[in-house]
């Protein structure tokens, strides 16, 4: 009984977290809000900037082909709160990235996370983190 | 053994208690610290100076528009079915299609500045002005106190002309024409026309909280007069509290574009 309470209580908390809507004046259409792709790869620019920051890399596949994506955040004072800033990530760095896709198949999506170089956690595109 | 302890431990009762009665003595009788709250600081007269920020920020930011609006009259209705292609709320298009007029950095002008990405504000009174200072787009606006009436037959402006006046100590007023028509009101492409008036009422309920309504009057666009924020509460933040920039640079923002929403659309 407390398992089955417990699951619902999760599902609900999932619930209200996914339904926030998010803070951008375009619109998150054009994303897969039901996936989430888990890759490494190696950062080639951070740029911290209105009215998105955003994330460029590389990665590559089983076949050494690369592949050139990028991902979006917040703004800078929205990912300052979050502990976010300019020096965060650095061309160079071996990150694992954790995105909402394009839902075109375009190698672009919304950033949910990176892990650092350092093993640390970043949230990216939560809006329950503010 | 027992009485290998009892003589430390009296000894420590007779300190513990010596030291008691000697602080009852010299010290004032303790009292519970009174709780203090928000309410029990009383607002100043005629004064909004400070700077405020929408208590729930998402609330603030109102990332799908408003949450309701009077029916649009007919031409109203065009518009926003037909012509503007908001990213965002009831009427949404895919990325490529949006045009909305902030995509390429026009200034959101008023009132969209009140009813999307409303952050922190700075507001600064002078003698015959109150002056307001946005964090986003940093832009501000001038109210006019003096009695400044507004112009009859007004030039547009991104910001319109507004003047002001105290309807009581509490509770300061806004009125203000002549916004430019290239403007929407939100982020879900509703519209206004330039015979909009808007009405602003900043009630301020203590020291800390202020309190805004948003009241829309175009009936070009609307087919009777509705609010647009209601009683939203704003919060006053440390005096010496940052509001930092938010700019939407056309360079930044074409990079934006290029990089993140052309490979969206396609």
């Amino acid at each position: 009984m407390g398992t089955k309470v417990l699951r619902i209580f999760v599902a609900l908390v999932c619930f209200m977290v996914i339904s926030v809507p998010l803070p951008a004046h375009h619109g998150s259409a054009g994303y897969d809000m039901d996936k989430e792709l888990v890759m490494k790869g190696t950062v080639t620019e951070w740029l911290w900037a209105n009215p998105h920051c955003f994330l460029k890399y590389d990665t590559t596949d089983d076949k050494g082909e690369v592949a050139h994506w990028a991902a979006e955040v917040s703004n800078p004072i929205d990912m300052t709160k979050r502990g976010w800033s300019k020096h965060t990530l650095n061309v160079g760095d071996e990150v694992t990235v954790t995105v909402r896709p394009a839902k075109n198949g375009a190698p672009v999506g919304q950033l949910l996370k990176v892990v650092l170089p350092s093993g640390q956690t970043m949230i990216g595109w939560n809006p329950a983190v503010r | 053994m027992r009485k290998l302890f009892a003589g430390p431990a009296f000894a420590l009762l007779a300190v513990l208690a010596f030291s008691y009665a000697l602080r009852a003595q010299t010290s004032p009788p303790q009292q519970p610290k009174p709780v203090t709250t928000h309410k029990e600081i009383p607002a100043p007269r005629r004064d909004l100076s400070g700077i405020w920020e929408v208590a729930d920020r998402m609330e603030g930011i109102s990332p799908a528009g408003v949450k309701s609006h009077a029916p649009f009259t007919a031409f109203g209705a065009n518009i926003a079915n037909n012509i503007y292609k908001p990213g965002d709320g009831p009427r949404r298009v895919p990325i490529g299609l949006v045009n909305d007029p902030l995509d390429s950095c026009d200034p959101a002008g008023f009132p969209r500045n009140l009813l999307f990405e409303l952050r922190p504000f700075q507001v600064v009174q002078t003698s015959n002005q109150l002056l307001m200072l946005y964090q986003y787009q940093q832009v501000w606006r001038v109210i006019w106190k003096d009695g400044h009436e507004l112009p009859k037959d007004p030039d547009a402006r991104w910001y319109g002309y507004s003047v002001g006046k105290w309807e009581d100590d509490y509770t300061f007023v806004v009125e203000t024409v002549g916004m430019d028509e290239r403007t929407w009101l939100d982020n879900a492409g509703d519209p206004h026309s330039s015979e909009m008036r808007v009405e602003e009422r900043y009630h301020r309920v203590d020291r800390d909280t202020l309190e805004l309504t948003v009241k829309i009057d175009d009936p070009k666009i609307y087919t009777e007069p509705w609010l647009a924020r209601d009683r939203l509460r704003l919060k006053l933040l440390p005096q010496g509290t940052d509001t930092m920039e938010m700019i939407c640079a056309p360079t930044e923002a074409e990079e934006y574009k290029k990089t993140m929403a052309v490979p969206l659309s396609k």
